[in-house]
């Protein structure tokens, strides 16, 4: 199939039903209004359902119980919506439930704004919601990644029985790029022998919980859960890395951020600086280990982020004292300049006085 | 030897953890056997609710979903639209459905989702202690208004069958008590007339049970079914509110 | 070989779809693209703008800070965008509601009546055609054939007489800024 220029809003529709997702069920808020547009002008093409519901506490509990049933289910939101999932989200780590969940990030905290921000990268990545838990957490910085981490994301959410999470900011979902977008999935339904479908009469009811009030068994539970954890750290990391060998300076960012340091790295190679750069693909799990391709060239580690600095946690852990590290950011919807990056970059390699 | 009783097929053999005189055991026998009568056992899919039944998902011999607080009717909406010929049902208490859950339930009736909703009333928390709920009556006691609920602090109850009755994807509302015999076997038909209500297609269906709890009003089971009769019936009035021939409020 | 491109207005003016009508003809000539829209409350009524970036290499950021060519439909977007534009760019001036002059000098201003020359072609509605024509007029970026071909991918084929009222705005906008135009509306 060719390019076609899409917005991200409907890239990530469009993705979706083409990997087989059936149910979707959401609540309308800027700016991701185009994802539930587009499911309910073309679920019902290819027989599945769209349900705008009365809140998006409703809508991922549908998601809930259309997950329980088998259902490839979806939903999507943003910022303050998100926050009004994490009950649900919750409920489904702790069911042990697979589904999709969209956030177009806009500033906050509370209402916020709605421009474009990544202010929720804690929500996401250190859970919302109550408990010990985990959820695969994937950050697109184009619309093609987008588009193909989305059948990525249902088939870790099958395989894992994990709710997935792709993170995007307002920019990933309200921009055009060129996408090409994949042939629909014709691969069977991953068999769900666990599912609410009804007994027939030929077997032992199917409960889905995540009530466990013996502590042994919801210990038991929780175990289980680390375990599977460790096994989704070891195989599903992903990221992207550039030039860490012989840098001066190194960035980690993410999403579109990530883009616009790409910037910032080519105003700083002009100059003869080199710079590398680390560009996390899965936020959860965390590409801690990527950091250790660093060179022994390296003066330190800039974060940049459209928030007050929440990857940067993540970073330090990742240089374990090794470098300093130092943090850029831009918030509120406000988006940094690659100038001033590179000037950040240029102070940390001695370039340019504090 | 002659068996003229046995317990419903519709039901597992977990023992039962409720209070003695509790009436949630009468509810989970009178829908068990509806799903049996009507045939639908197995392709029956139920949702528990938070409250003395969240193990619900323990006894009903069918496929079972815990949910959240409140969300039993999204949760039921979820299911329901993947396996459109499923019986789906929500079993909810007061708390749940008429206070933290009261948008779920309303939306749920708007959209004329084909489930069923069985929704029992004993008018308190039952299994945080005691606490007032929004059915609860004015002057009666609980543990979070030890003075007795009054409208000037607390306002009237809420009566949610008259509420859903003005919804008009609510096809079928009928409200019943247990308090004696002849109204158990009442409340069994009404459970009955709810799930056809469903198998038909017809919309949303919902039968408001009211129930006792000794444990937590501090009577014997039969003070307590008294107590019912004399107290709950004369503010919530029993009867069909709505059905799909059109609504009426008679028994 | 990159072009960045900030089109500006009141909500209403037909910039996104110019952004896209030139974000599409780029797509067609294998070129990357990206268009970045504003949104929100300013789309509805107040002020709306697009960032398009065509480039033959991938793009990293969406955002422009530094244009090649700020096209301005309207004074506050007149306002916004004439320092950003980068020395030697371009700056397209929608001279029907901006009288103000630029007072920079290192770089081209180009003012075209669009409302005008549209109203007189009888589609008021066409006066953001009219400015992309000029604009491909000017810069030599925007390609007639290309255009057209935009225009069917995002407006679909059927609708043949939007199609030509479109293209008649484009000419037009065109003819105005290379010494074609022959009717008697002045700069």
């Amino acid at each position: 199939m060719g390019k076609v220029l899409m917005k991200g809003n409907e890239a990530i529709g469009s993705a979706a039903i083409r990997a087989g997702c059936r149910y979707f069920f959401g609540y309308p808020i800027t700016p991701q209004n185009e994802v539930p547009e587009y499911m309910s002008r073309h679920l019902p093409e290819v027989g599945g359902v769209f349900v705008q519901a009365e809140s998006e506490i409703a809508a991922i509990n549908m998601v809930y119980g259309a997950a329980g049933a088998g259902g490839r289910v979806m939903t999507s939101s943003s910022s303050p919506g998100i926050a009004l999932k994490q009950e649900g989200i919750s409920y489904l780590a702790g069911a042990r439930l697979p589904c999709v969940i969209v956030n177009v990030m806009r500033g906050g905290p509370g209402l916020g704004g709605i421009q474009p921000a990544q202010s929720d990268y804690f929500q996401a990545t250190r859970g919302g919601g109550n408990g010990d838990y985990r959820i695969i957490v994937e950050a697109p910085s184009t619309l093609q990644e987008a588009v193909d981490l989305m059948q990525e994301s249902f088939d870790l959410a099958d395989r894992y029985r994990i709710p997935v999470m792709l993170l995007c900011d307002g920019m990933i979902g309200q921009m055009m790029e060129p996408v090409e977008l994949r042939e629909a999935d014709r691969r069977p339904p991953v068999e769900k022998p666990w599912a609410t479908v009804g007994t027939g009469g030929k077997r032992k009811p199917n409960i889905i919980t995540s009530l466990y009030l013996n502590p042994a068994e919801l210990e038991e539970l929780n175990l289980l859960l680390a375990a599977q954890y460790r096994e989704i750290t070891e195989r599903e990391t992903r990221v992207e890395s550039i030039g860490l060998e012989g840098a001066r300076v190194v960035v980690a960012a993410y999403g579109t951020t990530a883009r616009i340091v790409r910037e910032a790295v080519d105003l700083c190679t002009a100059k003869g600086i080199p710079v590398g750069l680390i560009r996390p693909i899965t936020l959860w799990p965390y590409p801690y280990a990527e950091f250790d391709k660093i060179g022994k060239d390296c003066l330190g580690v800039l974060c940049v982020e459209m928030s007050m600095g929440q990857m940067l946690d993540d970073v330090k852990i990742a240089a374990n004292g090794r470098w300093p590290v130092h943090f850029y950011g831009r918030t509120g919807g406000v988006v940094p300049d690659p100038r001033d990056i590179a000037r950040e970059i240029e102070v940390i390699a001695g370039r340019r006085p504090v | 030897m002659k068996v003229i009783y046995d317990k419903s097929p519709g039901l597992t053999d977990s023992a039962l953890h409720y209070c003695p005189g509790c009436t949630h055991g009468i509810i989970h026998k009178l829908i068990a056997e509806a799903l049996v009568d009507l045939d639908v056992l197995g392709s029956a899919i139920g949702v528990a609710p938070v409250g003395c039944s969240v193990f619900a998902y323990q006894y009903f011999n069918c496929d079972m979903q815990e949910a959240a607080h409140g969300r039993a009717p999204a949760v039921a909406t979820g299911i329901k639209r993947v396996h459109p010929e499923a019986a789906v049902f929500t079993y909810q208490g007061d708390g749940d459905l008429a206070a933290i859950g009261t948008a779920e339930v309303v939306h749920a009736a708007v959209r004329g989702e084909k489930i069923t909703t069985i929704f029992v009333n004993n008018a308190i928390y039952g299994m945080t202690g005691g606490q007032m709920a929004p059915t609860t009556l004015v002057g009666q006691k609980a543990t979070t208004a030890p003075f007795g609920r009054t409208e000037a602090l607390h306002g009237k109850p809420l009566r949610v069958s008259e509420l859903l009755a003005t919804v008009d994807g609510a096809k079928f509302v009928e409200r019943v008590s247990l308090h004696d015999p002849a109204h158990v076997r009442r409340a069994g038909r009404a459970i009955r007339e709810a799930f056809e209500c469903q198998i038909r297609g017809e919309g949303f269906s919902f039968v408001e049970v009211l129930s006792t709890c000794p444990t937590n009003w501090g009577l014997t089971p039969a003070e307590a079914l008294h107590w019912l009769e004399e107290n709950m019936i004369p503010y919530y009035s029993l009867g069909k509110f709505r059905t799909p021939e059109g609504g009426s409020k008679n028994d | 070989m990159t072009e960045k491109v900030i089109i500006a207005g009141f909500g209403g003016q037909g910039v996104m779809l110019s952004g896209m009508l030139l974000a599409q003809a780029g797509l067609l000539r294998k070129r990357e693209v990206t268009w970045l829209p504003s949104y929100g409350p300013e789309m509805r009524g107040g002020t709306a703008n697009c960032h398009v970036t065509v480039s033959s290499r991938p793009i990293a950021s969406p955002v422009i800070l530094a244009p090649d060519c700020a096209i301005v439909m309207n004074l506050p977007s007149f306002d916004k965008y004439e320092r950003q534009v980068v020395p030697g760019g371009l700056f397209l001036v929608n001279s029907s509601l901006v009288t103000k002059r630029s007072g920079r000098k290192d770089f081209r201003v180009v003012p075209v009546p669009v409302n005008e020359l549209a109203q007189e072609l009888g589609n008021a509605k066409t006066a953001n055609m009219v400015m992309l024509g000029a604009y491909a007029g000017v810069s030599g970026a925007l390609d007639r054939e290309l255009f057209i071909k935009a225009l069917e991918v995002i407006g679909g084929k059927k609708d043949h007489l939007l199609i030509d009222a479109n293209v008649r705005a484009f000419d037009c906008g065109m003819e105005y800024v290379t010494g074609g135009y022959c009717g008697e509306i002045g700069a």
